[in-house]
């Protein structure tokens, strides 16, 4: 399975190779195993593996979020955590020896697993692609560490902060588009990106229910060969066979449809659901300098007011220097990344839109076949 | 057809169900065409059943007393007649599931009973009534021989069209266009056209069932009534739910006929020929669930339960009590399967809705997008997409047309398959109940021999002759409706096999051409993602 994380120049530099090779799902738990190969000095050993939980990557990506000094970057999106509500109360029972998954239950865990491995394998191969974030203490920590992180999870401070962060940036739409804009490059950015934004997560939604439904079709072609094949077990040899041999071509659609709909799932919806994500961050970039705006322009109104009463002029005047420093750095900085970010989106989407294509071509071309297939014996018989 | 146009301009916003309709009536007319031609049925040479001549209202007149006599005969054994609507009162429903009749709810657009339809009456029983039917019972060896001989000669099309609404508001109903083809000679053109409304269809099929089922033919279920439905086309409303249940009746119209024709004894039946020929038609006033002939239904199902509870026939045939537990585990199956069915109907729409409005969330999203090339892409995808959703409609229909109704159909038909044991049943309780009276004439007489009342004994000895020939009648009765029912199970059987082996096919081939044109439509898309520079 190919995953969104290629079209980005991941794994190009050989000098800091992320994966993660296997999770493990316990009762309400995953488990991912964290894979690095590196021949950075910074690191103490070439190689390492450890076992890292979903709340650990959030916990790596918050602090990223509250260093000043990548204000002036995209921060890529914290993985979403894994979704395994249904097959979950599954695995609980089984760990209390009750029932047995069946095959589909089974399979659709996998499914999960799978994408939940992908989105988390992602967010670490931005963060050790980018020249920056690669060399981050707290990233490093991540992947050495061969302890539990739990305990330098647990500091309260840090979970709070960054939940107080995420209520003020619900406001930021106000501030983003409050700002006068001066430079035509962020406004642009800023018009695209606001409307961009509603739209994708729209997108986004249909998508989804678009693959639910899919994937619903296919559970019934599954109800319909088991009704067939109940059906078959009563009846004389000859029709027997035939109302058999029906029940094997819709198990073996439902296959196909199934993969048809989880295909569609990873290249289309993922890919949809992973930008709503990326443009996010995107978005907090613009908040950050828009943050950083007011607080030049601020720092102006203290300094004449500093000159006007003949007050504390120098140091109002060092504040409005470092203030239109981080406003540049940020605007600086901020402009490179919305540029390439536009050039990850397009291949990403490129990339993704050829494989779903190629992918749904190949499994109509599998479905025609076994359907001719069918028929011709069918019609024999 | 040029109606059915009208009725889909009118709808100016379902572009979509023009086309989707336009193609499910092909696909309906053209697999149920195909299913007649490629059935062998009895052909019919000249020896009709019945002399076309035969009054309507005669025939008519002796269907109901055919029915009320089963109900009448069981009396000594069971709870009487006049019980029957005490029961009725203590909720029929759970007791009797079959006793339940769809109230309908149709306006009076009828007045009820009308006399110059045939009144059900019921009438006491006479000998010669028996008589008569055993003739018909007579002559079915004949027949036989018949069907083998020409089977390859069955040839008539039938088509139900062109709804039409007649009237407005509640005193509406739809006519539909009942065009025969044929080149049997028992008809008197080679092409026919007459207009029919529902309750002519229920009328035939009321008809047929009283005249047949007891002698075990299995009597093609007719179409249900719906009341929701058939009120929204009074009201008026010509939305997509309404134009969707007129094609869903007139479909059902359709395969109601063809199957009845395929049956050759009801071929012949003179009330078919009637129907299918006859520009005018007595209003069938009896298939009104709330007229008296209504009520009379309900009464009867209600006693046909009863008398199912409480007669136990000693089967000495294996083969009738093998059938009638194959046939109790295929009801079972079907329905699971026509369930099955309806779900995948149900979430192929939601699927085609799903598809339709990401299309344009999609198309939303190109006209967003500020990189030209990608731009371009998300539009020409939600294209693909809007595509998509039509064939997903189109399968849909596929699925409902020719899967789910058929096995409705099948549902339906397995229904009056064990209505045809049971009137086998009850065949036996009358015969078994003859004996008995036969026992206690007999008893009488012996008794009489010893009084001096040479008047009396004249009539015990009258009586006893009397049940002797009931008796006879009684058993000979039982063993035709036993043959008889195992020729009509022998052709349902092998009917059903074919039906589903044709339709089987005729679903794949409509999957593989969804999937054809997915194919086409997705290559088409593939150099559009392929050009995002």
């Amino acid at each position: 399975m190919t995953s969104i994380s290629e079209d980005i120049d991941l794994n190009n530099d050989a000098s800091l190779v992320i994966d993660i090779p296997d999770a493990l799902c316990e009762r309400d738990k995953v488990k991912f195993t964290v894979h690095t190969k590196t021949t950075l000095s910074s690191f103490q050993k070439p190689e390492y593996s450890v076992q890292r939980q979903h709340e650990d990557f959030i916990w790596l990506h918050d602090t990223i979020v509250e260093t000043e000094e990548y204000a002036g970057l995209i921060i890529p999106p914290a993985p979403p955590k894994p979704d395994f509500e249904g097959p979950r109360e599954k695995m609980h029972k089984l760990g209390e020896g009750e029932s047995s998954m069946t095959k589909e239950e089974y399979a659709k865990m996998k499914q999960e697993l799978e994408k939940t491995v992908q989105v988390h394998e992602v967010f670490l191969q931005r963060l050790s692609s980018h020249p920056m974030f690669r060399k981050d203490r707290n990233f490093q920590i991540f992947l050495e560490y061969d302890q539990d992180l739990t305990v330098r999870r647990k500091n309260a401070k840090e979970m709070f902060g960054g939940f107080f962060k995420n209520m003020v940036k619900s406001a930021d739409e106000v501030l983003i588009s409050g700002v006068k804009e001066v430079d035509e490059f962020f406004e642009q950015e800023k018009n695209f990106l606001l409307d961009y934004s509603s739209k994708i997560k729209d997108a986004t939604a249909k998508a989804e229910k678009m693959t639910r439904s899919h994937k619903n079709v296919a559970d019934d072609y599954n109800h319909i060969s088991g009704a067939l094949n109940n059906t078959a077990a009563d009846n004389n040899t000859a029709f027997k066979k035939h109302l058999e041999k029906c029940a094997e071509v819709f198990e073996k659609l439902r296959k196909v449809e199934d993969r048809m709909a989880s295909d569609q799932e990873l290249k289309l919806t993922e890919l949809l659901r992973y930008y709503t994500r990326d443009i996010q961050a995107a978005k907090d970039l613009l908040y950050r300098r828009a943050r950083a705006l007011a607080d030049y322009e601020n720092s102006n109104k203290a300094l004449d007011k500093a000159r006007l009463k003949g007050k504390d002029v120098a140091q109002a005047e060092e504040n409005q220097k470092q203030c239109l420093q981080k406003f540049d750095k940020l605007s600086e900085s901020g402009k490179k990344e919305l540029t390439s970010f536009k050039a990850r989106r397009v291949v990403a989407f490129r990339k993704n839109l050829i494989e779903m294509t190629e992918l749904e071509i190949k499994h109509a071309k599998n479905s025609v076949s076994l359907l001719q297939g069918s028929i011709e014996i069918l019609k024999s018989n | 057809m040029s109606c059915m146009k009208r009725l889909c301009h009118e709808t100016r916003s379902h572009d979509r169900l023009r086309r989707t309709l336009a193609v499910c009536l092909r696909l309906s007319r053209r697999l149920l065409l195909k299913m007649s031609e490629e059935r062998d049925a009895a052909a019919l040479s000249g020896s009709a059943q019945t002399e076309g001549e035969e009054d309507l209202f005669v025939s008519a007149m002796e269907s109901p007393e055919a029915a009320r006599l089963s109900a009448e005969d069981i009396s000594p054994s069971s709870n009487g007649p006049k019980a029957e609507p005490m029961l009725l009162d203590d909720d029929p429903d759970d007791l009797f599931a079959e006793a339940t009749e769809e109230v309908s709810l149709d306006s009076p657009e009828r007045q009820p009973i009308l006399s110059d339809g045939p009144s059900p009456v019921i009438t006491p029983v006479t000998p010669v009534m028996i008589s008569s039917r055993a003739d018909v019972f007579d002559r079915s060896p004949d027949q036989d021989e018949d069907e083998e001989e020409n089977r390859d000669t069955f040839d008539i099309q039938i088509s139900v069209s062109d709804p039409e609404k007649v009237g407005d508001g509640m005193n509406a109903y739809m006519v539909y266009k009942v065009l025969t083809k044929t080149s049997l000679s028992i008809f008197s053109r080679d092409e026919v056209c007459v207009k029919r409304r529902f309750s002519d269809f229920l009328g035939l099929h009321s008809k047929l069932a009283s005249k047949y089922m007891h002698m075990g033919y299995i009597v093609p279920p007719a179409p249900e009534k719906s009341i929701v439905g058939m009120t929204k086309v009074k009201v008026g409303k010509e939305d997509l739910s309404s134009v969707e249940f007129v094609e869903k009746r007139r479909s059902a119209l359709e395969r109601y006929l063809l199957r009845t024709v395929k049956h050759p004894a009801l071929l012949k039946d003179p009330d078919v020929l009637q129907f299918l020929e006859s520009s005018e038609l007595p209003r069938a006033v009896s298939t009104q669930a709330l007229s008296g002939a209504g009520i009379l239904r309900m009464v009867n199902k209600a006693a046909d339960a009863v008398n199912k509870m409480t007669i136990k026939m000693n089967e000495s045939d294996a083969w009738f009590e093998e059938k009638q537990q194959q046939f109790e585990n295929l009801d079972v199956q079907l329905r699971k399967l026509h369930a099955s069915v309806e779900s995948l109907v149900c979430h192929r729409k939601e699927l085609s809705v799903n598809t339709a409005s990401f299309a344009k969330s999609a198309a939303m999203l190109g006209n967003s997008e500020d990189h030209t090339a990608l731009s371009r892409a998300l539009s020409q995808l939600a294209e693909v997409e809007e595509k998509i959703d039509q064939l997903h409609q189109d399968q849909a229909c596929a699925d409902f047309y020719l899967i789910s109704e058929l096995l409705g159909d099948y549902v339906r038909l397995i229904t009056a398959v064990k209505g045809v044991f049971d009137q086998r049943m009850k065949t036996w309780a009358k015969c078994q109940d003859a004996q008995v009276m036969l026992q206690r004439k007999r008893e009488a007489e012996a008794k009489l021999q010893h009084a001096n009342k040479p008047d009396k004994l004249q009539q015990a000895k009258d009586e006893i002759r009397e049940w002797e020939g009931k008796v006879q009648q009684g058993e000979r009765d039982f063993e035709q409706i036993s043959k008889n029912i195992r020729r009509e199970v022998g052709r349902f059987e092998k009917d059903r096999v074919k039906d589903f082996r044709v339709v089987i096919i005729k679903y794949l081939e409509s999957l593989v051409h969804t999937q054809q044109q997915m194919i086409k439509y997705w290559e088409a898309f593939l150099p559009e993602a392929k050009a995002i520079a």
